[in-house]
């Protein structure tokens, strides 16, 4: 009867092993696809950030993360309804690299999210000021499975609890049905727009202790053709 | 022997399967959302901010003395006109529910601004842009611009006001606080639900 019991067990645990192998290396879990805008023909306005809290103007969660605030004295959002929320202030920088704004960007784990289907997902907004030509509300669903999966698993796995290589890929998973954020124009040049955007990570090294240590992220904004010297007054001065 | 051992191999792989299958892995705490129906339709519902207690940021040029302690506003002239803040959001009950962002914008070619996000996590998200001249030396008001899940397909106004507070006996009371109310309509729909089915 034990030495039942015991078989009974390890089979438990074997199959229980199998199926978490099985759910992490699933074949059919969302993979890196190519950014529906890379293949646009309309005009498009790159905005990249450092994803580094110590890079941004504030950093703030619950403070009990991996990702410590930044400043040390910032309010950290402790209460129950914004406790899995993270908001990052950061400045934005045109595709030459200048300063072009600033952008907050807003982060909740998602309720949608779904191992099984490879989706670790967080319902993101994001308003982007840029004051030489408008105003921006982006709002996406991130998918970060592959984030987790090929760079934060693989960082508890290394003996230097640490990760380092080349990663890029899209974090943007809807909610428009190629994978793209959703976004409306505020003030300014951007007034009445209504367009799509992907956002992508770009790291190259990451840390159990401190989370992200090198990591850029890049907002791609397609202006949708409202004429052609409307979309032309919108790109990058 | 071998028998059992299979037979918990595979109980091992569909339970496992079906734990990550039915068990929610993210579950939002939800506040009771504290909706009044508006006379003419839709609703209203009012959101606070108490100052300075739920100011968690204030980000400007002239700023004196940055919030938090050590921020480091960047310089420059594209950031001039700028007044960034970032508040944790109350509901009527005076429960913190979100978190919110206040952006005002001075601009000679496209005229000055202000602008809000609300970010509830457990409902959604919505914009709203606003002139900063009041309509009544007291409220201004904006229009909504975007909303997400909840406030997906709404459409309305959002009113901000100063409270100041008035009450000197309490040295702990905040100096007043901003309100925020909100007054939705959801999208008209041709065709009634029962005709649907």
């Amino acid at each position: 009867m034990i030495r039942h019991l015991i078989a009974l067990i390890m089979g438990l645990v074997l199959g229980a092993m199998a199926a978490s192998a099985l759910l992490f290396y699933n074949p059919l879990a969302a993979q890196n696809p190519l950014s529906p805008l890379s293949v646009s023909d309309q005009e498009i306005i790159s905005l990249g950030y450092s994803a580094v809290a110590e890079d941004a103007i504030v950093f703030t969660n619950d403070g009990e993360s991996r990702v410590r605030p930044y400043p040390v004295g910032v309010q950290q959002l402790w209460e129950a309804p914004i406790r899995r929320t993270n908001v990052l202030v950061t400045v934005l920088s045109d595709s030459r690299n200048n300063p072009a704004g600033i952008g907050i960007k807003y982060m909740s784990d998602s309720e949608q999210t779904r191992i099984i289907n490879g989706e670790a997902l967080v319902d993101s907004a994001w308003h982007i000021v840029l004051p030489a030509r408008g105003s921006l509300f982006v709002s996406e669903s991130e998918n970060y499975w592959n984030f987790l999966r090929q760079i934060v698993v693989p960082a508890y796995w290394n003996s230097g609890d640490s990760w380092k290589g080349t990663w890029h890929g899209n974090t943007t998973a809807g909610p428009g049905s190629l994978g793209t954020a959703r976004v409306t124009g505020g003030y300014g040049k951007f007034a009445g727009l209504e367009s799509v955007a992907v956002e992508s990570i770009s790291a190259r090294a990451y840390s159990v202790a401190a989370g992200p240590v090198a990591m850029e992220g890049r907002l791609t904004i397609e202006i949708a053709a409202r004429g052609e010297s409307q979309a032309a007054e919108l790109m990058v001065e | 022997m071998f028998k059992t051992l299979i037979f918990g191999f595979l109980l091992g792989i569909v339970g496992t399967i079906a734990a990550v299958y039915y068990l929610p892995v993210v579950d939002q705490h939800r506040e009771s959302s504290i909706i009044a129906v508006a006379t003419n339709g839709g609703n209203t519902e009012s959101f606070y901010m108490k100052i300075p207690m739920d100011r968690i940021m204030v980000g400007a040029s002239s700023q004196a003395e940055p919030l938090p302690q050590g921020m480091e506003w960047p310089a420059g002239e594209v950031f001039t006109g700028l007044r960034a803040e970032l508040f944790k959001v109350r509901n009527s009950d005076e429960t913190v529910i979100g978190v919110a962002s206040r952006v005002a914008s001075e601009s000679k070619d496209f005229g000055d601004t202000i602008e809000w996000v609300v970010h509830l996590p457990a409902r959604g998200s919505f914009y709203v842009s606003m002139p900063p001249e009041s309509v009544d030396g007291v409220h201004r008001v904006g229009t909504l611009q975007a909303g997400t899940r909840e406030f997906g397909p709404m459409h309305g106004r959002v009113s901000e006001r100063w409270v100041a507070n008035t009450d000197d006996d309490d040295e702990d009371a905040p100096d007043g606080r901003i309100e925020l109310v909100t007054s939705f309509v959801g999208e008209f729909a041709d065709v009634l639900p029962e005709e649907t089915s």
